[in-house]
């Protein structure tokens, strides 16, 4: 009946799908962006290779010596950076979203801290590791199953227990992160008791070396496995992106909705936390980008989880990407550790998005 | 029948807060709840729609027993405006289209951007859809807040105390709204609040708790002085005003 008010009506649309546009563009330009991060990376080492060459051995074209380092020194290294930054980004993403809280990640709530204790456990108290002095200071775990396990039974032991405690307890998001808080210096007490009480100094070495996180560390095996959770862990967390948004605007809300919070929480919780463990598990500790991927993309893409929840996940790619490379470069041929970089790299970013927030 | 409650109960674990409340309404009906604060109002609509689950009772919408329904198809029947709102940076846009989670399977539909325009111009909103919600006056927000609600397409509105934090002109604007949208979708609304003379403005039907407990119950012929000095413990007198009763405290 009112024309001029449809016309209006459909400008408003127009203005809404502008908005949509431009968040799908940055996704868009995030993923280019891993992309030649991705290229990059491979070729970046001792040996230079060159782009062609590095395009031509990933499909198997042209000389061995260059398929064999790409295939098997540096894609293994670059895939794990690009699945695992991924997975500690997204993992991070759904545990702030959960707990709504901007500090919830995969180190504050304790899973970093269990890991690398079942990692002491393994080393120093099971004898799984010890270090070999190469020049470099080549760590050489003696039995990396034993101490993939370990850190794997511990840091999703200590998962659980947070869950279950905030289940059977009743929590509060706000006790759940404070109970993740408690937990990790409990791990981390007793990690230092551990360290302290170790006759063998190599092996206090090497379960440093350890922790440090290195993403040379998987085999194509491990990369595999962690490729799969986390693909399928993400397809998940996109599924549920509407609850995660009911989530936001509060828990009667939520309900009100039609949202089941505590098993949407439950199970977003449990499917980051063993993300995080896995990949503890396999490559070390990789600090901070959990907790900062995931917001700087927000910065980016806004709190919608139907963009948010990939932008963090490629966010989380690229920035780890960027980490290791520069780690592999800066000082070569010594690598310095990649959780540092991460660090050094992502704190002056984080900063500098609060500051233009302002 | 749209909404029949049947003796329900709810109570925290260590305090019972309402008891066996038991009253129903029926299309077109804006029902008032009122009391004094700690009364249980808060309490009383978030049991309607499993927020909280009461201990014993039944919630009936159209004869269905609501704890058979699950979550979606009860959030299809119920909407709900919060009393007090946590709001996160969204564009009123997306706010309004988080309405139709119910609905939404995978991704969102046409039907669904249709429903959230129809609503965005049936409460006037049309020029804020880009807007942000955290730079929203109370007014505006609470507008917002009630389209969100429109757009999960309920039978029933429950709003908890949707007024108080405006200034007189907005209080009035909301509540009016509110029989508007009554009128026009057919719906009911349950609105709990603490302004006697805006519920006689606009209400049909008065619920008065007192300690968790049904009051009394009816149309605007059972808010007599006595009443009123019953659950809220003050004299007042009400008189006409060009037609519409009025309560003046003495
Ligand atoms: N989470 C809670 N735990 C324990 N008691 C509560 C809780 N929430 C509300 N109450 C109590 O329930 C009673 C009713 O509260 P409410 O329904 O919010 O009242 P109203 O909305 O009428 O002001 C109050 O006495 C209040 O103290
Ligand atoms: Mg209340």
């Amino acid at each position: 009946m009112d024309i001029n008010k449809d016309k209006e009506l459909l400008f408003q649309y127009d203005e809404y799908k502008k908005h949509i546009i431009r968040k799908r563009f940055i996704i868009i330009a995030l993923l280019i962006a891993t992309i030649i991060v991705f290229f990059w990376a491979i070729n970046a080492g001792a040996m230079s290779i060159g782009p062609k060459q590095v395009v031509l051995a990933i499909l198997g074209l042209g000389d061995t010596k260059s398929i064999s380092t790409v295939m098997n020194i540096r894609m293994p290294r670059v895939m794990a950076g690009v699945i695992a930054g991924a997975g500690l980004s997204v993992a991070g993403c759904i545990m702030q979203n959960n707990l709504k809280n901007p500090l919830a990640s995969p180190s504050t709530l304790g899973i970093s801290n269990a890991a690398a204790f079942g990692a002491n456990v393994a080393i120093i108290l099971l004898g799984a590791g010890t270090i070999v002095n190469t020049g470099l200071g080549e760590i050489q775990i003696l039995n990396p199953y034993i101490v993939t396990i370990c850190a794997m039974a511990f840091s999703i032991g200590s998962t659980l227990l947070i869950i279950s405690l905030s289940k059977i307890g009743h929590f509060s998001i706000q006790s759940i992160v404070l109970a993740g808080v408690a937990l990790s210096s409990l791990f981390s007490a007793g990690t230092m008791i551990i360290q302290y009480f170790s006759e063998d100094t190599t092996k206090v070495a090497a379960v440093i070396f350890w922790t440090f996180g290195d993403l040379s560390r998987a085999s194509w095996d491990e990369i595999m496995m962690m490729g799969i959770l986390i693909f399928g862990s993400i397809i998940y967390f996109i599924y549920r992106r509407w609850d995660y948004n009911a989530l936001d605007s509060g828990d009667d809300t939520a309900k009100s909705l039609g949202v089941n919070v505590e098993r949407v929480r439950l199970s977003g919780m449990f499917v980051a936390s063993i993300i995080v463990a896995v990949i503890v598990s396999f490559l070390g500790i990789i600090g901070f980008i959990g907790l900062i991927s995931p917001q700087i993309a927000k910065r980016l893409v806004g709190s919608d989880n139907r963009y948010l929840i990939p932008a963090s996940a490629i966010m989380g790619s690229l920035i780890l990407l960027i980490s290791d490379t520069l780690a592999r470069v800066v000082l070569s041929p010594q690598t310095l550790p990649v959780g540092a970089v991460t660090s050094f790299l992502g704190a002056p970013l984080f900063i500098y998005f609060l500051i233009k927030e302002e | 029948m749209t909404l029949l409650v049947d003796k329900i109960s709810f109570s925290y674990p260590k305090k019972d807060v309402i008891n066996k409340i038991a009253f129903s309404i029926e299309q077109g009906d804006y029902l008032a709840v009122l009391g004094t604060n700690g009364a249980g109002k808060s309490t009383l609509l978030k049991c309607l729609n499993k927020i909280l689950k009461p201990q014993s009772g039944t919630v009936y919408i159209n004869g269905i027993d609501s704890s058979r329904l699950k979550g979606p198809e009860l959030a299809k029947n119920i909407a709900y405006v919060p009393q007090s709102y946590d709001c996160s940076r969204k564009t009123v846009f997306d706010f309004i289209l988080l309405g139709r989670k119910p609905y939404i399977k995978w991704s969102v539909n046409q039907r669904d951007i249709d429903i959230v325009e129809n609503v965005l111009k049936l409460l006037n909103l049309e020029n804020y859809s880009m807007r942000y919600t955290n730079e929203l006056s109370g007014g505006e927000l609470q507008k917002v807040i009630i389209a969100r609600a429109l757009a999960q397409e309920p039978k029933v509105l429950l709003m908890d105390e949707p007024t108080s934090n405006l200034d007189l002109k907005n209080q009035i604007e909301v509540l009016k709204t509110v029989r508007y949208i009554i009128n026009e979708r057919k719906i009911s609304a349950i609105v709990a609040m603490h302004d006697l003379n805006l519920a006689l403005r606009f209400a049909n039907k008065f619920l008065l708790l007192k300690e968790g407990e049904v009051f009394a119950f009816g149309d605007a012929t059972i808010l007599n002085s006595e009443l009123i000095k019953n659950v809220y413990g003050i004299d007042v007198a009400i008189e006409k005003f060009s037609g519409i009763p009025v309560v003046i405290p003495i």
